[in-house]
């Protein structure tokens, strides 16, 4: 163990940690524009069906990140996005109000993520189960007050962002998306520099890597771990709107389909990190457009495949294969005051 | 073992104190269930006695709420199984899956066998198949620190896509007019059939909660187990092959959920057809923690849990409330069940050791 730590550090010295995300996303970039050059409207498609599909997983991821960072485990994603969904669909039915939709969306995570951290933080019961209950209950709840006959009043439009969006490939790609969307790639700058350039986030890391400690030097890890939880689910919530309001516009039961697991694969394969995070859930989204698209096409590889790529590369990931991913060291255990 | 007072030597006592938290934790999660009925402007009473009838009211009634508890047992030793090793198996849902194209496979691919070789030989394969893949993330969790409860739902995600490329691939039904990704219907030989209501698949399943009964509490191998979920770190120092023994407890977690799907197969559906098993997988873990991970628990708990499925329909016609309630109630069930101080403060219980569920905790490498 010793061994392979200090070679890890020696490799540290030699290799920049941004290294590797760097050329692969080098490599991305002129992927993208080879085939840009070659067939620029399935490129388009592809990179935009890209991020929209990232976009859930980002939001998921970042709640992951919030929460586990606090020392809280979040399976409950899932549900939380689900449910948020949920409501922010069914708001937006009954008033028409999309940003009153998102508001609501992003409450109904937050309150979810409460419900989390009372689970944790005071009944100290376990985390990994009471993020199942939370799931197991958003299909019940959302299946039985869904009805069928609702309709909805419209989705969020892309907003172009004035000339950026005239460039070519990257311009509709990037800067002509709906608001969440920008929402997401914003909140991603921002997380990064809460939890590493603001007194907040290394307070909040250090109650997920040694709350005693924490305590110790006076910060309230009960509180930490509340305010975290819910800013997460918040997070979560959001990414369930934007199946709503942004992405499909409907509300389907079971709509989620596992995004919420995905995102939490998505984090740790970003290991804990919101930029690494994002591009882990690009990659991801990336596999499932071309998946889709290769559908379309009529070539004949099992799509099926193609689909696997990203759970087979989060299991190299997390089985430590690929660079060695690791969790915040209080993750999971609730913590009792002495 | 406490030691006893005269008031507990009475075996109801006994009996009581074993089933109070997970019988009051369900009393309580239909009490609520009635109130989200009520304010969805539904009488919980009609309801409620609607879902018996569904659950109980005839032989036809009775057949299908056995049919809806067999897999649930089985998923649920599944889980229960590794959370006596201190692991969650929320792959459950994978191995069952594979199990299920296994065996639905071997079903219609093997033509001229007779019943009593056939049936067998599709049941081992599927077991084994589920076995396997459990081994996965056993391994994984065993030997390089891999969390399995992060591997395990990756390879849901995966065998889910092995059986819809198998499905509408190499073993598509391509018979007929079919145009579904689906196998093909098992041979007659292949069918697990039926005594009179019951189903024989049921009857195997409450002999393997028997079987997985004895091998926890009579043999070697189940003491180890144990004590692996009880303190790893003192059982390696007792000399037991930890590493093993994860791994172990995963295989057989994957072989009973491979069963469990095979049983689905051979004796519910007929073949394999996806989209068929959603979810019994995941209702494991709710089975598995009503019943307190003991396998008679998990068999008492199954049948609640297969009584709910089974009677929803009816309830949704006669008393026209969505079948989804019975979703809702099945989460509070496990959140009441889990959250047992919640239940205990409720009803002033003292808190009994001996019985309570020890899972990792985390995604660590510890």
């Amino acid at each position: 163990m010793t061994a392979a730590q200090s070679t890890l550090t020696v490799h540290q010295l030699r290799r920049p940690r941004w290294m590797v995300p760097a050329i692969l996303t080098v490599v991305a970039i002129a992927i993208a524009i080879i085939s840009y050059l070659l067939n620029p409207s399935v490129t388009e498609a592809v990179l935009g069906a890209t991020i929209r599909f990232a976009v859930p997983l980002i939001l998921g991821a970042l709640c992951g990140i919030y929460c586990e960072r606090a020392g809280i485990v979040n399976i409950g994603i899932e549900g939380q996005m689900l449910m948020a969904a949920f409501t922010a669909y069914m708001t937006n039915s009954w008033t028409g109000s999309l940003p009153l939709a998102l508001l609501v969306g992003a409450l109904t995570g937050a309150l979810l993520g409460l419900f989390l951290a009372y689970i944790s933080v005071a009944l100290k019961l376990n985390q990994t189960i009471g993020g199942t209950v939370i799931n197991i209950l958003a299909v019940g709840i959302t299946g039985f007050f869904y009805q069928v006959n609702t309709v909805t009043k419209g989705k969020f439009a892309p907003i172009p962002l004035g000339p950026l969006a005239d460039i070519p490939l990257i311009g509709p790609v990037l800067f002509n998306n709906p608001p969440i969307t920008y929402l997401t790639f914003l909140l991603v700058i921002i997380t990064q520099i809460v939890f590493f350039h603001t007194r907040w986030g290394l307070r909040t890391r250090a109650v997920g890597e040694h709350p005693r400690a924490a305590d110790t030097l006076g910060i309230n890890v009960f509180k930490t771990r509340y305010v975290s939880t819910m800013i997460g689910g918040a997070l979560a919530g959001l990414g369930g709107a934007f199946l709503t309001l942004e992405g499909v516009g409907l509300f389907e039961r079971n709509m989620t389909n596992g995004r919420g697991f995905i995102a939490l694969a998505v984090m740790i394969f970003g290991k804990w990190n919101p930029i690494g995070s994002m591009l882990a859930a690009l990659l991801f989204g990336f596999t499932n457009a071309i998946q889709t698209q290769l559908q379309f096409m009529g070539i004949n590889v099992p799509h099926q495949f193609i689909g696997m790529i990203p759970y087979a590369l989060t299991i190299i990931v997390v089985s430590g294969f690929v660079g060695r991913s690791r969790p915040p060291a209080a993750e999971g255990t609730p913590y009792e005051k002495e | 073992m406490e030691p006893k007072t005269p008031s507990q030597n009475n075996w109801f006592m006994i009996f009581w104190r074993a089933i109070r938290v997970p019988f009051l934790a369900i009393l309580m999660s239909l009490v609520v269930g009635a109130v989200i009925l009520i304010i969805s402007g539904a009488n919980p009473i009609t309801a409620y006695v609607a879902l018996f009838k569904g659950a109980f009211g005839n032989a036809n009634y009775l057949k299908r709420t056995l049919e809806k508890t067999t897999p649930l047992v089985f998923s649920g030793l599944a889980v229960a199984f590794a959370f006596k090793a201190g692991l969650f198996n929320i792959g459950a849902q994978g191995q069952l899956l594979l199990g299920a194209i296994v065996s639905g496979f071997l079903g219609f691919a093997i033509k001229g066998l007779p019943p009593i070789i056939h049936i067998p030989l599709a049941l081992i394969g599927g077991c084994v198949a589920g076995a396997l893949y459990g081994a996965i993330p056993g391994l994984l969790r065993a030997y390089s620190g891999a969390h399995e409860v992060i591997t395990s739902i990756m390879l849901n995600y995966i065998a889910i896509n092995i059986t819809d490329y198998l499905s509408d691939g190499p073993w598509k039904d391509v018979s007929g007019t079919n145009v579904i990704a689906r196998l093909p219907m098992i041979e007659n030989s292949a069918k697990i059939p039926y005594i009179g209501p019951v189903p024989v698949g049921f009857l195997i399943a409450i002999l393997i909660a028997v079987v997985v009964w004895y091998i926890l509490e009579k043999t070697n191998f189940g003491f180890e187990i144990n004590s692996v979920g009880l303190n790893s770190h003192a059982s390696r120092y007792a000399g037991m092959k930890t590493k093993l023994l994860i791994t172990s407890a995963m295989v057989v977690g994957g072989l009973l959920a491979g069963f469990g799907g095979s049983v689905e197969t051979l004796g519910v559906v007929g073949r394999f057809q996806p989209g068929f098993n959603v979810g019994i997988g995941f209702d494991g873990i709710t089975v598995a923690l009503l019943g307190r991970s003991s396998p008679f628990g998990v068999i008492l708990s199954s049948l609640l849990l297969g009584a709910l499925k089974g009677g929803a329909n009816v309830m949704q016609f006669d008393a026209k409330v969505p079948h989804e309630i019975i979703d809702v109630i099945q989460g509070l069930m496990l959140f009441f069940v889990t959250a047992d101080l919640v239940v205990r403060k409720f009803f002033r219980l003292k808190k009994d050791r001996g019985l309570e569920v020890h899972v990792a905790a985390g995604w660590g490498q510890k």
